[in-house]
C-alpha cells in the first residue's frame, strides 16, 4: 500500500505544481494584458481614487472636487464653468478629457512621474502620488471682461501678452458648464446629448478650434507681406490702384464699402480698409511671398500646441493671381483661429517677433513645489522691426481716426484693425464681426494683444461694424489687463 | 522487528512529542492573523481597529485550548496540523473582514464566521477528547454510509439557494449538509475498501490487461457512489461531486493498486462529464467561460465573474496591493466564498499566494506522511481520503478560479465564507491530528503488527 500512497502523493504534487505554474501565468505573465483591459474598471477607480489637482487661475482654483459614494469616488467640479470651459476643458468619467484636463492629465491625475519627490519609493510602495495642479497664464479681470462683452452673441476672444506669447484670455460663447458631465449617470447622459446635438455648439472651443475667414484682419498680413517685400517703400505714398480693381485674368470688379480708395496710399487704404488696395497689393506681392508672411505669422502650422493644439489657419499654397487677390483681403479659402489674429496683432507690436503662445504658466506637485515652469519662446520673427513699426502706425491710425475708434482707451496707445468673416452656404449665416487690437502699456512697451469674433447682423456693413461690436469687447479686455 | 536472542526487551523508541513547536507555531499563527487584521484597519482607516486586541486574544484562547487538548490526548501527533489549520482560519477571518468593509457586497459575514470558527475548534476539542481510537470508527461504516446519503438527500425538500439545492435553512443559519457527508464518505470508503481491498484487488476476471472484479464486491461501493453523484447532480452541486469521484478513485487506487480502476475511472468520468455537458446548459456555460473566459466583454456584455477573478489576479502581481487596498469586490456575488482566493492574490499578490498554497500542501503532505506510519489499512485509507478531500478541494477551487479547470463551486478550506464548511475541515484536522497521533505513538505492544 505504502508504494500505492506515495504515488498519489506525487500525483498531488503534480497538481500543486500546475497551480503554481497557472499562479505566475496570471499574475505575472498576463497581468499586463488582464490591466490593459478595457472593461477592468481598476485604471478608472484608481484614477477617481483621490481628488484631482487642480487648474489655477492667478493663484486661485477654478476647479474643485465632490466625494461621493460612487465606485468613482471623486468628481470634479468646477467653480465658474462656463467662463473657464474654454481653458480647463473637462474631465468626464464616461466621455474622457478636453483641453488643459486632458494634456495636462498625467499631471492633474498624479500618474506624471516628474511630480514625485522620491521617484523609486512610489514604485515600490505602489503608493499613488496625489494631483498636481496647473497654473494658467489666463488673467481673470481679462476673461471675464471678455465673456461679459460677447454677453448672449456667439463669439470668441483670445488675448496674448505680445512680448511672452502668454495668453491671457480664451473665451467662446454660447460656454457650458463642464460639472455637468464630470460624473456618472442618466443625467450625465442627458446634459452630454443636450450639449452634443445643440446647433449652438457650447462644446466648441471657438478661440483656437474654429476658424473663421479673417476679413480684412487679414490686411495686416498684406501690408507686411508689402513692406517686407518692398513692393511698398513709402506708406504715405500712392499705390496706383485703380477703383474699381478688376481682378487679374477675370472680368470681376472689386469695389470698396469705403470711399477714397482710388489711387489711395496704404496708410490711408489701411484706415479706411480699402479691398481694392490690398487686393491688387497682394497680386503685386504675388503667391510665394504672400504664403511666406503668412506662415511667418502662424498660418498654416499643424503643430501649434497651447499645449492643447490649435486648428490651423490656412492660407492656400497653390492659387492664381486672382484667388491671390480675394485671399490678400482674407476672403476666398483663407481662414483664421481668433488666436491666430491675436499672434498676428501680437508680432506687430512687439518689434516683429511673434512668442509661441502659451496656456500653461507652470505646475506644482501636491506639496507646492514648482515642479516645472514655462518661459517665453520665440515662434518666429514675423517681420523686421522697421517693418512692425510701419504697421503699429497703421494699425494706429485705424483707433484714432478710421474704422476702429470704438477701441481708443484715453491715455492709452491702441491700435487695432477692423473685419468682417462671412459664413455659411452661400454666405446665408449670420455673419461675424472681427476685431484686432494692442495696446501698449503707459511705459511704451507691449502690454497686450487682442482678437475678437463675434456674430453680428449688422456685419454685412463690413468694417464699420467690425468697430461696432467686437472693438468694445476688445477695448475693455485690452482695458483689464491695463488694470 | 529485529530478531534479537537476548532476554532483554527491545528497546522502546521513544519518538520526540514536539508539543512545544506545536506550541510555538500556533503562536506564530495566531500573531500573524492579528497583524494580517490591524493591517486591513491601518489600510482602510488609518488605524488599527479597536477589537485587534480582544480579536487576538480570542482566537489565542480557542488555539489554547485546541492545543490543550491535544497536548492530553494526542501528545505524539503531526504539531504541523494544528498550527496550519489556525493560521489559515485565522487568515479567512481577516479576508472576510476585509471584504466584509465594501459595502456592495451585502452583509457582514466575519461575525458569523467567528462563531462558526469557534464551533468548528470545539468540535475539533470533542473529537480529540473523545476519539481515542481511531480505529472505532470502522465499526459504523454502513451507518456513516447511511448518514451520508441522508445529508445529502436532506437540502432537495428545501428551496435552491442561488440555483443550488445544497442548503438547509435551520433558525437562521444556512447549513450545508452535503459538507459533513465528505468525511462520512471518506470514513465509509476507508472502511469498507480496508475490509475489501484484498477481494478487489486479487479476485475477478481479466479483461485484456485489466483485471476486473467480481460484481459481489465491487456492487456496492459502486451503487453509493453511482447515487451519491447522481444526487449532487439533481442538486447542481458539480464541485461536490467531482471532489466525490476523484475522492472514490484515490481510495480505490491505494486499497488496490490497480492502475485499471484508474482508467475505468477517467473512462466513467468522462462519459460522465460529456452527459451532464450535453444535459445542463449551465454545465456547459462553464465550459465556455473556461475556454474563452473574456467572451463576455468581447459580446460587450462586461466582464464576467471568471474575468473580473482573472483582473484581480493580474492586478495583485508579484507583492499584491496589500491587505484592504485592492478591489476584488468587482467580482461582486461570491466574493467572500468561492472567489475568495481572488483577494488573497490581489492583495497579497503572487507571493502571498504561493506560502498559502503550500500551506495547504503541507497540511496534505502530513496527512499522507500520516497515511504512510499508520499500520492499520482503515487507518491508512481515513488518512489518505481526508488529506485527499483537502487536496482536491483546493485544486478544484483554486484551478476554478484561477481559469486552470472549469470553474465549479467550492469552498476553500479554512479560508472560505461558510459555516459547514469550516466546521467540516476542522473536523478532518482533529481526525488527521487522531490519525498521526496513534502513527507516532510507540506500541505498548510492539511487534503485535
Amino acid at each position: 500500500m505504502i508504494r500505492y500512497i506515495r504515488r498519489a502523493a506525487a500525483c498531488c504534487l503534480v497538481l500543486l505544481v500546475a497551480l503554481l505554474i497557472n499562479t505566475s501565468r496570471v499574475q505575472i505573465f498576463q497581468a499586463d494584458s488582464f490591466n490593459a483591459n478595457p472593461a477592468n474598471r481598476r485604471a478608472m477607480i484608481a484614477r477617481y481614487d483621490q481628488p484631482r489637482g487642480d487648474i489655477l487661475v492667478a493663484g486661485r482654483p477654478v476647479t474643485g472636487y465632490r466625494e461621493t459614494d460612487d465606485q468613482l469616488t471623486y468628481l470634479r467640479t468646477y467653480t465658474q464653468g462656463p467662463l473657464y470651459a474654454p481653458v480647463t476643458g473637462y474631465v468626464s468619467q464616461l466621455y474622457g478629457t478636453r483641453m488643459l484636463e486632458g494634456t495636462e492629465d498625467a499631471v492633474l491625475s498624479g500618474t506624471d512621474p516628474q511630480l514625485a519627490s522620491l521617484p523609486l519609493w512610489n514604485e515600490i510602495t505602489r503608493a499613488r502620488q496625489k494631483g498636481g495642479d496647473v497654473h494658467t497664464t489666463i488673467n481673470p479681470a481679462a476673461q471675464e471682461a471678455a465673456f461679459t462683452g460677447l454677453g448672449d452673441r456667439t463669439g470668441a476672444v483670445a488675448a496674448l501678452d505680445p512680448a511672452t506669447g502668454r495668453i491671457l484670455a480664451l473665451v467662446s460663447t454660447p460656454s457650458y458648464d463642464p460639472s455637468g458631465i464630470a460624473g456618472t449617470g442618466r443625467d450625465v447622459n442627458a446634459e452630454w446629448a443636450r450639449l452634443t446635438s445643440d446647433p449652438e455648439q457650447p462644446m466648441l472651443d471657438r478661440a483656437i478650434r474654429q476658424t473663421y475667414p479673417p476679413g480684412s484682419t487679414f490686411k495686416v498680413v498684406t501690408a507686411a507681406a508689402a513692406l517686407e517685400s518692398g513692393k511698398v517703400t513709402d506708406p504715405k505714398a500712392p499705390t496706383k490702384t485703380p477703383e474699381p480693381y478688376t481682378l487679374p485674368g477675370t472680368t470681376t470688379q472689386l469695389e470698396n464699402e469705403a470711399a477714397g480708395c482710388a489711387d489711395a496710399t496704404l496708410l490711408v487704404a489701411f484706415t479706411v480698409s480699402c479691398n481694392t488696395v490690398f487686393a491688387k497689393l497682394g497680386v503685386d506681392v504675388g503667391l510665394k511671398g504672400m504664403v511666406k508672411q503668412a506662415q511667418a505669422f502662424g498660418f498654416n502650422d499643424h503643430r501649434l500646441r497651447i499645449p492643447p493644439s490649435v486648428a490651423p489657419s490656412n492660407f492656400d499654397t497653390r492659387m492664381g493671381p486672382d484667388q491671390v487677390a480675394l485671399s490678400s483681403i482674407g476672403q476666398f479659402d483663407t481662414t483664421a483661429t481668433p488666436l491666430q489674429m491675436a499672434m498676428v496683432a501680437a508680432a506687430v507690436v512687439n518689434g516683429g517677433e511673434l512668442m509661441s503662445p502659451y496656456l500653461v504658466d507652470r505646475i506644482t506637485n501636491s506639496n507646492g513645489v514648482t515642479v516645472a515652469a514655462a518661459a517665453g519662446r520665440l515662434l518666429h520673427q514675423a517681420v523686421s522691426s522697421g517693418t512692425a513699426v510701419r504697421l503699429q502706425q497703421m494699425m494706429e491710425a485705424v483707433v484714432t481716426k478710421g474704422t476702429g475708434t470704438n477701441a481708443a482707451i484715453p491715455g492709452i496707445t491702441v491700435g487695432g484693425k477692423t473685419g468682417t468673416a462671412q459664413h455659411g452656404v452661400g454666405n446665408k449665416g449670420m455673419p461675424y464681426a472681427w476685431f484686432i487690437s494692442y495696446a501698449k502699456s503707459a511705459a511704451g512697451q507691449p502690454a497686450v494683444a487682442v482678437a475678437v469674433v463675434v456674430e453680428d447682423a449688422e456685419a454685412v456693413r463690413a468694417d464699420i461694424s467690425g468697430g461696432g461690436s467686437a472693438a468694445p469687447i476688445a477695448r475693455d479686455v485690452m482695458r483689464a489687463v491695463l488694470g | 522487528m529485529s530478531a534479537t536472542t537476548t532476554d532483554a526487551p527491545p528497546p522502546l523508541v521513544l519518538l520526540p512529542k514536539r508539543r512545544g513547536v506545536e506550541l510555538s507555531l500556533l503562536i506564530g499563527a495566531v500573531l500573524i492573523s492579528v497583524y494580517g487584521y490591524a493591517e486591513v484597519g491601518l489600510a482602510r482607516n488609518g488605524a488599527v481597529p479597536p477589537d485587534a486586541a480582544g480579536y487576538g486574544a480570542g482566537l489565542g484562547v480557542l488555539a489554547l485550548l485546541a492545543h490543550v487538548a491535544v497536548r492530553a490526548r494526542a501528545p505524539y501527533a503531526d504539531p504541523l496540523l494544528l498550527p496550519i489549520a489556525v493560521l489559515l482560519n485565522g487568515v479567512g477571518l481577516v479576508l472576510i473582514y476585509r471584504l466584509d468593509l465594501e459595502p456592495v457586497l451585502g452583509a457582514e459575514g466575519a461575525p458569523t464566521q467567528l462563531v462558526w470558527s469557534t464551533l468548528g475548534i470545539g468540535l475539533f476539542i470533542a473529537v480529540v477528547l473523545v476519539l481515542r481510537d481511531h480505529r472505532v470508527l470502522s465499526r459504523y461504516a454502513y451507518v456513516c454510509c447511511a448518514a451520508a446519503l441522508f445529508l445529502m438527500v436532506v437540502p432537495i425538500s428545501f428551496p435552491a439557494i442561488n440555483g443550488a439545492k445544497i442548503w438547509i435553512r435551520v433558525a437562521g443559519f444556512s447549513i450545508q449538509p452535503g459538507e459533513f457527508a465528505k468525511i462520512l464518505l471518506a470514513l465509509f470508503f476507508a472502511a469498507y475498501l480496508a475490509t475489501n481491498r484484498n477481494a478487489l484487488a486479487y479476485t475477478g476476471r481479466t479483461f485484456w490487461k485489466l483485471q476486473l472484479p467480481t460484481g459481489r464486491v465491487l456492487g456496492p461501493i459502486v451503487t453509493i457512489w453511482l447515487l451519491s453523484v447522481c444526487l449532487l447532480i439533481a442538486e447542481r452541486d458539480l464541485g461536490t461531486s467531482l471532489l466525490f469521484f476523484g475522492l472514490f478513485v484515490v481510495m480505490l487506487y491505494v486499497a488496490t493498486g490497480r492502475t485499471g480502476w484508474i482508467a475505468v475511472g477517467l473512462l466513467l468520468s468522462a462519459l460522465g462529464a460529456f452527459a451532464v455537458g450535453a444535459v445542463e446548459p449551465h454545465v456547459h456555460a462553464r465550459v465556455e467561460d473556461w475556454l474563452h473566459p473574456f467572451a463576455s466583454i468581447e459580446a460587450g456584455d462586461g466582464p464576467n465573474q471568471l474575468a473580473q477573478s482573472l483582473f484581480a489576479f493580474g492586478a495583485g502581481g508579484m507583492l499584491g496591493t496589500g491587505l484592504g487596498q485592492g478591489h476584488s469586490y468587482l467580482i461582486g456575488f461570491a466574493t467572500k466564498s468561492d472567489f475568495i482566493l481572488s483577494t488573497v492574490g490581489e492583495e497579497l499578490g503572487m507571493a502571498g499566494l504561493t506560502v498559502l498554497l503550500v500551506l495547504y500542501a503541507l497540511l496534505v503532505a502530513r496527512g499522507y506522511r500520516a497515511g504512510l506510519a499508520l499500520r492499520d489499512p482503515f487507518g491508512r485509507l481515513l488518512a489518505i481520503g481526508l488529506a485527499s478531500i483537502l487536496a482536491l478541494q483546493v485544486f478544484v477551487i483554486a484551478g476554478g478560479v484561477m481559469d486552470l479547470i472549469p470553474l465549479t463551486g467550492m469552498a476553500m478550506p479554512f479560508l472560505a465564507q461558510g459555516g459547514s464548511s469550516v466546521v467540516t475541515n476542522w473536523i478532518i484536522v482533529a481526525l488527521l491530528i487522531r490519525l498521526s497521533d496513534s502513527a507516532r505513538r510507540p506500541l505498548p505492544d510492539a511487534g503485535a503488527w
